[in-house]
């Protein structure tokens, strides 16, 4: 953004007349300003979600990490490593401190201990609400030392402004957003400042550092894998160039060491930091390294002709056992049937593995492709100005631009298999864009203040010249004193000297040939400022409409400007923690799984987590069964209760209904009987009168629509847009033993066995008809 | 319907009966009048008697005694008794009378005693009007247990048609107000009507002490049967002026239990009909100008509730987040803030806290309560004092220095203050352990290579400015044509120039032979000799215009002359200030 670096320039100028060092800490404590500006900012455009709603924890799984961190402070840390969740995956159960990313939980957990340590008495969940906007302000302050880092302080506060308010970065951390990646893209643009610190200084200070930012990034999110594989991919790039030095050497080798150490300290990573594949770009090129740096130090003492023996006969020998290492690697690796890489990293990989082979990964919205008009609502005009970004990067090339540049390579290839992964692209961007806007408003400024001083310097002969060739601006009578002003404006300049450590003199000449004629520049400008202000109006448009919805409640604007509030979530919930047993188990589509736990303490089957495929498919058979085969599926997992979502009658396109094929297909990768054609009627999926019978019989359609004909009489589904298939109907296993007020949410309870009939009993068992349906049953039910 | 219970309630009684008819009369107190009123219209039983004794005995009575069936006795919330004063029409509640438990000797033991003392004994003939009044909780009882959404809610209410007195009663009856719906059956003895909503039983005459007639009345109560289990108030007294009153409820409906199914659709169709024993909301009437109101439970805002306030009281309308049917529960928590001038009064050096004691919620049963009053740090002196029946306003004593309430202010004054003022030490001061170590030298070095920067830098913007003269003076030629005077301004600006450039000497060959300064060393260098060209492009440029001013050259010819000098001066200034500018870096 053009603000902060005018406003650096602005007062500046007067003081820069009267004494250098004085603008200098005039800069500085202007920078300061700037900087804590920008994090009030980026702070406060994430409490849209307060203010228009409430202090509350959003979606799915933030409730889950809400959960694990008010566990942490009430019975601290080791209890926490040692937690083994009764309530959820029933009959499983989770080993929680074992198989959760604990930075999140624990950075929160801290704050709080810290915070009522000094008697400010804030609740747990006040601390995770705010959790997410604090640390955007300090992802935006690292974003500033890395841009810094690489193209000086200008293009760095630009780039803080930018990723203040952009727009993917707001959607998963506004103020109860409660996830990993609110304090995950802190650390992954932390890491990245360390890395780039290290490789400019050489300092093995803050190499350790960068190991230790390393660390809690792997704490704080399964990304990690990105800088543990982007890292590499520079140090490779930058041998590959020749750019190889003692430089990239300490800040290569050290965090590979100690951040590989560090990382098996996780529980959650553990000997996965060795074993798997995500990692082995790492040690590969630690080796790479360590045979260059051998080289170059060989090539140090050795004479250019004893060299080039020794390279024949380093290389001869080294092929071969590179080629015997390859091959015991690819073995290893092969023998694996992931090939060593989990589901995830798979998809990112072949985008299509997913949908192919996991349809769980692929039934999560945020793990689809994003569309182009996406790219255009998360970053706005950033995409537009990283390419220039990039060619910024190009001139000219160092180290740390090179990194850059490679970061928005990877980050636009990620974020084009998943949406989930815009986040990893947003900090390159806004970097990207940073440089580029920094660049722009230099050159332009640059060439305003050329021209001034051209006009200036010859006032001796102003008079006379009026006729003159030159650009001569119409007012000339202060401009003696406005060039002076306008001299320290080119502070900004002095970024590129500092970072290009021999300051090139021939690119200076070059500079002044790259000036622009004056009407050109101040239109330019002006047109950046306009760039920049249409960015600030759609993050704030953003911020408030668009990502603020806690998703938990709903509003709707009714005709009279009123407010109506769905809040059948939190209704259903409540109803199930204050009017069920306290061991009960629900039944829900995994969706739901992590807010039953949370906020209605119940024991689920399954939950966000999706550790366990057979187990999800197993509630997704009961779901698609009929009424008979569900309720002994359930009844088999001590399910008591069978909560659904449905929407229909206020028009909520997200329930369960329309999940429902994602049920089937993963019911039906698991359990064969279940089959997706037989849900769909001529390859369309539909709930209407045309809707085969095995759709309209399945469990689902029955505790969706029970009694739902009564409301209007037609039964009209207001998200399908269609009358229901069928409409009346009873149900035999099943009871509604809660509605919530607009529908939304269903919970129904298993009926209890029917009493056993002697007389019966004895005529079914004779009966041939009932004891084959057994054995149909028998083939149905995974359970029995 | 209801015999079932009636008959099991009866036989309890009859044994009672039996233990009481074989106690001894007391004193010889007579009653000469009871008139109970019974109000069922809400969830609680609210009694209404009023007594008249007379002293037939020989000696005077200082207390009368007020006997309940201990199986009321535990459900008793409220118990006063009035003294009446005058007669007729002028008749006029008066002094409230001191109730307490008591414990008289030789009574039979299923029932409870509670004694009023009487300001002034009664003497021998005299008589006395009392107005009693108790309230019972839970005395409802629904009948039968367990109802389904569309069932309508019975209760039963038990009693005894006859005063249970320890003293004979000459003249009495009994008045119970129903709600305005069906009364399914009600004990029918000698001299009962029922008048539409109202049962009346007697005048009886002339019962000995002890008497007892049970009766069962079995009726239609639809009413918010609105219990909180457990109730936590919380005021929190801050002396900037705000009274904070938090308080958790856990909510359960006290009626018949629902059993089967429950239907969203009969709900919201016939809300009257399949939902009539369910309720909705609950009403709190709070103090007026009470400000801040909130509503929420463990997992975020209720966003059903509704508030109109007056001069009076703030009301405000809270539904929970469902319906509650039988035995459903629900918590929630609600919060406001009050003035602080309305409840903190200051007397005697002392403040008081005056606050009521239960729940602002109209028609709520509050089963056990937990009163918690936080005063402000540094409060001294606690006492309270409760004029304990309950639903009363209670007081809390406390001393209260005005100044301690800025004691938490001055505290963050000076953490921030110390904070500061260490960073100033910070800063100052010499960390430095070992004064003749190797970096230390290095450091003092430095900052002595810093200064001589510094002096170079300040020397040449001298320089720099004596230029500028210099320009100032060509500018004077072109105003006035003063070619000697020009000439006069050029000496001087060399002089000036030439002395100044011998200040500069000295410092740069300080800098040259300190090895610290190596590498700021080619920058500086380069520094002085561009000033130096600068300054003599800009004496050629200025001897060129006023050679061609002497020879009356035109504006375009002198142009022409100096053009390409002025490119370079430009590009000299331009290169200087970058240098200078990349020096401070440094």
């Amino acid at each position: 953004m053009a603000s902060p670096e005018s406003a650096v320039n602005g007062p500046t100028m007067t003081a820069g007349a009267a004494s250098k060092s004085l603008r200098n800490a005039f800069g500085g404590v202007i920078a300061f300003i700037i900087l804590v500006l920008i994090g009030v900012l980026a702070f406060s455009i994430r409490l849209f979600s307060v203010i228009k709603y409430e202090s509350v924890i959003h979606e799915f799984d933030p409730y889950f990490n809400y959960r694990v961190t008010q566990f942490l402070s009430k019975n601290g840390i080791y209890d926490f490593w040692n937690w083994f969740d009764d309530r959820t995956w029933y009959p499983l159960g989770r080993v929680i401190g074992g198989t959760v990313y604990p930075g999140l939980t624990l950075t929160a957990g801290t704050i709080w201990k810290v915070v009522n340590s000094l008697n400010i008495p804030l609740s747990v969940e006040t601390v995770c609400v705010f959790t997410a906007p604090i640390f955007s302000a300090f992802a935006s302050w690292a974003a500033y030392l890395l841009t810094k880092e690489v193209k000086g302080p200008g293009a760095g506060l630009t780039a803080a402004a930018l990723l203040a308010m952009v727009p993917s970065y707001i959607s998963r951390s506004v103020a109860g957003s409660y996830d990993n990646e609110a304090v995950a893209i802190f650390a992954l643009v932390f890491t990245f400042y360390l890395y780039i610190k290290t490789l400019n200084t050489g300092s093995l200070f803050y190499a350790t550092l960068n190991a230790l930012a390393y660390f809690y990034m792997v704490c704080s999110w399964g990304g990690y894998t990105f800088i543990i594989n982007l890292i590499p991919m520079h140090v490779l790039l930058c041998i590959v160039t020749g750019r190889y030095s003692s430089r990239l050497y300490i800040a290569y080798a050290p965090l590979v060491v100690l951040g590989t150490l560090l990382a098996s300290l996780v529980p959650v990573v553990g000997f996965n930091a060795v074993l798997t594949s995500e990692h082995f770009a790492s040690f590969l090129v630690f080796i790479i390294i360590h045979v260059v740096a051998l080289a170059y130090y060989i090539k140090g003492i050795l004479s250019p002709k004893m060299f080039k023996v020794a390279v024949t006969l380093v290389v001869s020998v080294g092929l071969a056992v590179c080629c015997a290492v390859i091959a015991i690697l690819i073995a290893v690796v092969a023998s694996s049937p992931t090939k060593g890489w989990s589901g995830r990293s798979l998809t990112l990989l072949d985008p299509t593995y997913a949908s192919k082979y996991i349809p769980i990964i692929a039934s999560v919205s945020e793990h689809q492709p994003p569309t182009w008009p996406s790219y255009f609502m998360d970053i706005n005009v950033l995409a537009f100005l990283v390419p220039a970004g990039i060619i910024a990067c190009f001139m000219p090339l160092t180290d740390s631009s090179s990194f850059v540049i490679l970061y928005i390579v990877t980050s636009v290839y990620f974020s084009g298999v998943m949406v989930r992964l815009m986040l990893v692209l947003a900090p390159a961007a806004c970097i990207l864009s940073g440089i580029a806007l920094s660049e722009a408003f230099n050159v332009l400024t640059r060439s305003i203040k050329f021209q001034l001083p051209g006009i200036a310097g010859n006032p001796s002969i102003a008079s006379e010249e009026n006729g003159s060739s030159t650009v001569v601006a119409p007012n000339d009578i202060p401009k003696t004193e406005e060039a002076a002003k306008e001299k320290p404006a080119k502070k900004n300049r002095k970024k590129e000297k500092e970072n290009v450590e021999k300051k090139p003199t021939p690119s200076k000449t070059e500079k002044r040939l790259l000036v622009l004629p004056l009407e050109a520049s101040v239109i330019a400008v002006l047109l950046l400022v306009l760039l920049g202000a249409f960015y600030v109006v759609h993050c704030v448009w953003a911020a408030a409409e668009a990502y603020s919805a806690p998703s938990i409640v709903l509003t709707s604007h009714s005709n009279d400007g009123g407010l109506h509030v769905f809040d059948d979530f939190r209704e259903a919930y409540s109803w199930l923690s204050h009017n069920t047993d306290v061991d009960d188990k629900v039944a829900s589509w995994w969706d739901y799984g992590y807010q039953t736990t949370a906020m209605a303490n119940r024991t689920v089957l399954v939950d966000n987590n999706t550790w366990n495929n057979t187990h999800i498919a197993t509630v997704g058979t009961a779901m698609s069964s009929p009424e008979k085969q569900a309720w002994e599926i359930f009844h088999s997992l001590d399910v008591k209760y069978v909560l659904v979502v449905f929407g229909g009658v206020v028009g909520y396109p997200s329930d369960d209904i329309n999940k429902f094929l994602w049920m089937v297909r993963i019911g039906g990768g698991v359990f064969p009987h279940i089959k997706e054609p037989d849900y769909l009627r001529d390859g369309q999926y539909r709930i209407d009168a045309q809707a085969t019978p095995t759709m309209l019989n399945c469990l689902m359609y029955k505790l969706s629509y029970f009694r739902f004909v009564e409301t209007d009489g037609k039964g009209f589904d207001r998200v399908r847009r269609t009358e229901i298939g069928k409409k009346h109907f009873k149900l035999t296993h099943f009871e509604e033993v809660f509605t919530t007020h607009h529908w939304m949410v269903r919970i129904y309870k298993l009926k209890p066995q029917r009493n056993r009939i002697r007389g019966k009993t004895k005529k079914s068992k004779s009966s041939r008809s009932v004891s084959s349906k057994r054995d149909v049953r028998g083939k149905r039910n995974p359970w029995h | 319907m209801g015999l079932g219970l009636g008959v099991m309630r009866t036989i309890e009684f009859l044994l009672l009966i039996i233990a009481i008819l074989s106690a001894p009369v007391l004193s010889d107190l007579i009653l000469s009048k009871v008139e109970r009123r019974i109000d069922l219209t809400s969830q609680i039983a609210r009694i209404a008697s009023t007594i008249k004794a007379e002293n037939d005995g020989s000696s005077s009575v200082s207390e009368i005694l007020l006997s309940i069936p201990e199986v009321q006795a535990k459900n008793l919330a409220y118990l006063t008794a009035k003294l009446v004063e005058g007669k007729g029409k002028a008749k006029t509640s008066g002094v409230a009378l001191a109730v307490e438990p008591a414990n008289p000797k030789g009574m039979p033991p299923a029932l409870s005693f509670y004694t009023m003392i009487l300001p002034k004994p009664l003497a021998n003939g005299d008589s006395v009007t009392l107005d009693v009044l108790a309230a019972f909780t839970h005395s409802l009882r629904p009948f039968p247990e367990k109802i389904t959404q569309a069932d309508i809610q019975l209760v039963v209410f038990q009693d005894t048609a006859h005063y249970l007195s320890p003293y004979p009663v000459k003249v009495q009856s009994l008045t119970l107000k129903l709600p305005d719906a069906r009364i399914e059956s009600y004990t029918k003895l000698e001299n009962t009507k029922g008048l539409g909503s109202e049962i009346k039983y007697g005048p009886y005459e002339n019962l000995p002490p002890f008497s007892y007639s049970p009766v069962a009345i079995h009726f239609e109560a639809n009413q918010a049967f609105a219990v909180a289990r457990e109730l936590v108030r919380e005021i929190e007294i801050s002396h900037w002026g705000n009274v904070q009153v938090t308080e958790h409820y856990d909510i359960v409906h006290g009626g018949a239990m629902s059993k089967g199914e429950f239907s969203r659709l009969d709900y919201q169709s016939k809300p009257q009909i399949r939902g009539a024993s369910a309720f909705k909301h609950l009403v709190a009437k709070l103090p007026p100008r009470a400000h801040s109101i909130y509503y929420r439970d463990a997992i975020g805002n209720i966003s059903t509730s509704h508030v109109r306030g007056d001069s009076k009281k703030t009301e405000i309308l809270i539904e929970p987040r469902y319906p509650l049917f039988g035995g459903w529960k629900t918590a929630f928590t609600i919060g406001y803030g009050l003035p602080l001038q309305d409840f903190v009064f200051e007397s005697e050096g002392k403040r008081f806290l005056n606050f009521s004691f239960g729940s602002p919620m109209h028609d709520l049963v509050t089963d056990s309560i937990t009163l918690k009053v936080v005063l402000p740090e540094g409060s001294k002196y606690l006492s309270v004092s409760t004029p304990f029946v309950v639903q009363q306003e209670e007081e809390v004593y406390y001393q209260f220095n005005a100044l301690a309430m800025l004691m938490e202010p001055f505290m963050l004054i000076t953490g921030i203050f110390f904070l500061f003022v260490t960073c100033i030490i910070y800063v100052h001061v010499d960390l430095s352990i070992s004064k003749s170590s190797a970096s230390y030298l290095a450091k003092l070095q430095w900052d002595d290579v810093r200064a001589t920067v510094q002096q170079i830098q300040n020397t040449v913007n001298q320089c720099l400015s004596t230029h500028e003269k210099l320009e100032a003076s060509l500018r004077d030629l072109s105003r006035t044509g003063d070619v000697q005077a020009c000439k006069a301004a050029r000496k001087a600006t060399d002089g000036l120039l030439k002395e100044l450039s011998k200040e500069l000497k000295p410092l740069i060959s300080f800098l040259q032979s300190s090895p610290p300064a190596a590498h700021i060393l080619p920058k500086v260098e380069e520094l002085v000799a561009k000033e130096r060209e600068l300054q003599e492009r800009l004496m050629a440029k200025h001897s060129t215009i006023v050679d061609s001013y002497e020879k009356k050259l035109g504006g375009r010819e002198t142009e022409n002359r100096v053009a390409s000098v002025q490119q370079k001066i430009v590009a000299l200034r331009q290169d200087i200030e970058d240098l200078m500018e990349y020096i401070d870096e440094i």
